[in-house]
């Protein structure tokens, strides 16, 4: 990985020197922008949340061998399920509020996998086709929601945009350390990591996943409900995209929910970007946590290292995917991570039913990975 | 609705229904032979914005349309070398470096646009070539046989692609490649010579499928894609993996769009639900998988790096 | 858990990689303070202006969309940069940045980096703007389109009134139409586009009932593809003149283009996307509003106003193609309505909240 850092880090070096902006002041600010101070750290933990909660929504969906590319979608109906929640019961208590909106993120989202995941189970509708299709939906039902029965009616100008008014602030997920911008969002990602750590590690149904995602035929076998588990998988790693969106609009610095029409608008790419978080995590949440740490903190850098040498954000983008490229290019993640799947699956359960090792399951397999 | 079930309109929304879905079609027929051999390919996207840059900026420097298509193929040549690299010799997890390559071409051609262009200045379109005989034919001329030659390659593309596929010894190494690449190696062939030829020309066609959108358009702007290239991978699923399933595919999706937007301006479609109706496409492409695919098996090795031995 | 150590070592690393390298070039670099952009986009006033010889005011720009999209950051934009030489203007953009809790990030770096005055150009970027600016009393704020100052003593707002414009070219429509069929290409109905959507028609009513204005929101603010079909469909429906609001727009006028079909811009001037059938734009001079609030910064006033620009205040401008022959009579009815509209014996009737 740091050879793979060094050679992006290069690579941004050459562009940077070919828009004619200084390399040394650019990667300063990236740093420091990033990790350099309590403010960028803090920025960096804001960011790093719904990254955090994507990436183990990933987890959980791909160690069943269900590749979720709808994490965009899901965190966008999880958004306007919390958002409309609070509209409708605005003046709940906090104590009581808060939690009621971030469930209803989380169903939102957990709806929202679970179509795709059912169609898959029982229609064989493939996930990636379903999710991505999904994503499209999940925006025209936002657009059409937050142009109209949600709108802001009040805003005090012209120009309405698509957005709704501020939330109730009883919602608000509170700030963690006074004077910083720190909130309990993140509380909410560790404690999501450390669950679902706890689920795939030490449960029989996280047990279930995982066999499953090695081997469907074997866990069927096995007398395991595949096709039920299957649904679950979608259903639970969108719940989780889901939670990531009510975390981002009660979260966010304007308290409500906004969007450019896109998906990316509302979510920053955090359905994507979660994926690569869990990826580099090894798909093992604890690892997620750091790996969406250090990648959040890439991301707030890159807007620090724009303003700083002044170069198109566009730049940022592209540097961002030759990382991401570099990265899984040298690091040779597939059969480390094989080698984890099989030295887990036997370990903590203790193997009643364990699934034979399995020729070629990938972690990223997008194929019903059977033995040859 | 009656006005729309005129001769005129319905001509004009299945041409436009079609040219909706020639870039689609040239991505999604790029995907297909990269999958068969089993490799997936999700940086689609990236690839298509970075090649109708090119496309675009050669035609506004040159103003010759067939070079800016040679270019956007090379461009996205290039670009599949570098996946195959990463995919290929290098055995990355795909999903994911995909996802670097989008970001990559998202990034750069947004890049070279501000520095190179700046303000968006419109360039020349691809001509309307009207097939002699075939375009006379009342409506359905109009409707097939006046585009612009772009979507005659789309389209002749499928089943020529069909034909590679297979009746050809190359077509029956790359679905070999893809089920079962231990085999092919036993036998001597090349499993990663294969794979590189197949990500390599599907990429080629994502290239073209970026120069299709741009020259049709004759402008660019930053992310013009919209998000097609993912379009395109799910309709290779659609389309189970064959030239013809995918062809439906992108035409099932390109005529839904085209019909919303002529419900739209005929005001069928009110303005209060317009976009609810332009989730239509999506919507329909799912119900029509759930209603008329059942166990279609993949190519067994997809996204699955060889590792001899392994 | 040992592949865990060895990943934990990596990423450790990779931090350490990053340190060292940020440290090495930390050695010779400057000091980041100040917020002293160089190259790239940013435009440096040579600083010739009398009253202010050495110090250049510094503004910053933050935008959701790029500073060449033709339409709401390109207004912006070019406005800044009409005004940097004449009041010593050092200018530094962040664009691209829709995502709120990006932008608050480049508010608040700018704001810290002692810049004079930050303008978050997006009314998603309130909230934001309300809390940075009530930490920083001593930076000047400007954000739009709104009308909300917050009650701070440091924010002014800024808004279009789009309708006026849309009004304007709505007469004009009126009174080119042949075919009485006029198509328009929005995004999503809201906002600025629906503001302007809703003033065209209200022109076109107001000068010949017996006009259709067709109006086709396509779902999104950038698909080129599909603006470009939307007006097919209206030309296949007969329409012979067209307008459309929001970026993707540039895709519609390829289409009008090619089909020889009257095409009205907004935003920023469109004459140069097609200069034989745009007939004319309305176009956003953001500078009048700049003028007035840098005028403040200058006077010790750093916020609490709010300023519209309108056809009264030449913030708005219809501009037209002189390429393209508008029959006298038409000019003059639109004259009479720019003249109504500035008087305010016209109004177009338009509100958002429906």
């Amino acid at each position: 990985m740091p050879a793979a850092a060094l050679a992006a880090l290069l690579v941004g070096a050459l562009m940077l020197l070919a828009l004619g902006a200084d390399v040394a002041t650019g990667y300063r600010a990236l740093f420091e922008g990033a990790f350099g101070s309590v403010d960028a750290l803090t920025s960096t933990a804001i960011k790093s949340v719904p990254l955090v909660l994507v990436g183990v929504g990933i987890c959980v969906a791909f160690r069943a061998n269900v590749l979720n590319i709808g994490g965009e979608g899901q965190i966008v109906m999880g958004g306007l399920a919390s958002t409309a929640t609070a509209l409708a019961v605005p003046d709940l208590p906090g104590p009581v509020l808060l939690p009621v909106v971030l469930l209803a993120g989380l169903v939102g989202g957990a709806i929202w996998g679970a179509i795709p995941g059912y169609l898959k189970a029982y229609f064989e509708v493939n996930e990636i086709l379903s999710t991505i299709m999904f994503n499209i939906i999940a925006v025209q039902i936002m657009n059409y929601l937050l142009s109209g029965p949600l709108v802001d009616r009040d805003f005090s100008g012209f120009s309405l945009i698509p957005q709704t008014r501020r939330l109730s602030p009883n919602a608000d997920l509170p700030v963690l350390v006074g004077g910083t911008q720190l909130h309990g969002g993140v509380i909410v990602a560790l404690l999501a990591a450390v669950l679902v750590y706890v689920l795939l590690w030490r449960t029989g149904l996280g047990f279930r996943l995982r066999a499953v995602g090695l081997s469907r035929d074997a866990s069927g076998y096995a007398g395991m409900p595949v096709k039920r588990t299957i649904t679950l998988a979608l259903t639970l790693s969108g719940a989780l995209c889901g939670l990531a969106g009510a975390v981002l609009v009660f979260g966010s610095a304007s308290h409500r929910m906004v969007t450019d029409g896109t998906a990316t608008g509302f979510t920053g790419a955090a359905g994507f970007n979660g994926i690569v978080a869990a990826l580099f995590g090894g798909l093992n949440p604890l690892w997620t946590i750091l790996s969406a740490f250090v990648f959040g903190g890439l991301l707030v850098g890159g807007t620090a290292m724009q303003i700083a040498v002044q170069v198109p954000t566009a730049l940022i983008v592209a540097l961002n995917g030759v990382l991401v490229v570099f990265v899984v290019a040298i690091e040779d993640v597939r059969r480390r991570s094989r080698q984890r799947l099989e030295s887990f699956v036997r370990e903590p359960d203790g193997g009643s039913t364990a699934p034979p090792p399995a020729g070629d399951a990938v972690a990223v397999g997008v194929g019903e990975a059977t033995d040859p | 609705m009656s006005e729309f079930f005129t001769l005129t309109v319905l001509t004009s929304t299945v041409a436009s229904g079609i040219r909706l879905a020639t870039p689609f079609l040239l991505a999604s027929l790029g995907e297909t032979l990269g999958q068969r051999s089993g490799v997936l390919n999700l940086g689609v996207d990236g690839i298509m914005l970075l090649s109708a840059f090119g496309a675009y900026y050669t035609v506004l420097e040159t103003g010759n349309l067939w070079l800016a298509v040679l270019v956007a193929v090379l461009l996205g040549a290039l670009m599949g070398l570098v996946t195959a690299v990463v995919s290929v010799t290098l055995r990355a997890q795909q999903g994911i470096s995909g996802i670097g390559v989008y970001l990559f071409g998202l990034g750069l051609s947004d890049l070279l646009f501000q520095k190179l262009v700046g303000t968006p200045v419109p360039v020349a379109t691809f001509p309307t070539v009207e097939i002699p005989l075939l375009s006379q034919i009342p409506t359905i001329g109009e409707m097939f046989f006046s585009a612009n030659l772009i979507v005659y390659v789309a389209f002749l593309l499928v089943p020529a692609l069909a034909f590679v596929l297979n009746r050809t010894t190359y077509g029956t190494k790359v679905r070999a490649v893809g089920e079962n690449p231990a085999a092919v190696d036993s036998v001597g062939l090349g499993v990663g010579r294969i794979r590189y030829s197949t990500v390599i020309v599907g990429s080629a066609l994502a290239g073209m499928a970026g120069a299709a959108l741009s020259i049709q358009l004759g402008i660019f702007q930053q992310n013009l894609t919209q998000g097609m290239g993912f379009i395109a991978v799910a309709l290779v699923y659609f389309g189970a993996w064959r030239p013809v399933g995918v062809m439906a595919g992108s035409l099932l999706y390109g005529l839904v769009a085209a019909t919303v937007l002529t419900w739209k301006t005929l005001g069928i479609i009110p303005e209060s639900a317009s976009d609810l109706a332009a989730m239509a496409p999506a919507v329909l492409t799912v119900l029509a998988l759930v209603v008329v695919a059942r166990r279609v098996r993949q190519p067994a090795a997809l996204a699955q790096p060889f590792v001899r031995g392994g | 858990m040992k592949d865990g150590m060895f990943r934990w070592a990596r990423i450790a690393a990779l931090v350490a990689v990053l340190a060292i390298v940020a440290a090495a070039c930390g050695d010779d670099a400057e000091p980041a303070d100040g917020g002293e952009a160089t190259g790239g986009t940013t435009t440096e006033a040579t600083g010739t202006t009398p009253a202010e010889p050495s110090e250049p005011l510094q503004v910053a720009l933050i935008a959701p969309s790029a500073t060449n999209d033709l339409a709401f950051t390109q207004s912006m934009f070019d406005a800044l940069n009409l005004l940097a030489d004449a009041e010593n203007l050092e200018i530094a953009v962040s664009d691209n940045l829709f995502v709120v809790e990006d932008a608050a990030t480049a508010i608040r770096t700018y704001a810290s980096d002692g810049y004079d005055l930050v303008i978050a150009h997006g009314s998603q970027y309130g909230g934001s703007v309300e809390e940075i600016a009530a930490e920083f009393p001593e930076v000047s704020f400007a954000w739009g389109t709104a009308g909300d100052t917050f009650g701070l003593p440091n924010v002014y707002a800024y808004q279009a009134a789009s309708d006026e414009g849309g009004y304007v070219q709505g007469v004009l429509a009126a009174g080119l139409t042949e075919s009485k069929i006029i198509g328009v290409v929005g995004p999503i109905e809201v906002g600025d586009a629906q503001l302007y959507v809703d003033g065209f028609k209200a022109g076109v009513e107001a000068t010949d009932p017996s006009v259709s204005v067709k109006v086709n929101y396509t779902g999104s603010f950038s698909d080129v593809a599909l603006a470009a079909e939307a007006a097919r469909s209206f030309v296949a429906a007969d329409s012979d003149v067209m307008t459309g609001s929001a970026q993707m727009v540039v895709g519609a006028i390829g289409v009008a283009s090619e089909n020889d079909v009257a095409w009205f811009g907004t935003q920023s001037n469109q004459t140069s996307l097609a200069p034989e059938i745009v007939v004319a734009s309305q176009v956003y001079h953001w500078e009048v509003v700049l003028q007035q609030i840098i005028d403040g910064i200058q006077a010790g006033a750093l916020g609490g106003e709010s300023y519209t620009i309108d056809l009264a205040n030449g913030g708005e401008v219809i501009e037209y193609n002189d390429a393209f022959a508008v029959p006298e009579d038409v000019k003059t009815n639109a004259d009479a309505a720019i003249e109504g509209l500035t008087s305010g014996s016209i109004e177009t009737g338009v509100t958002l909240v429906s």
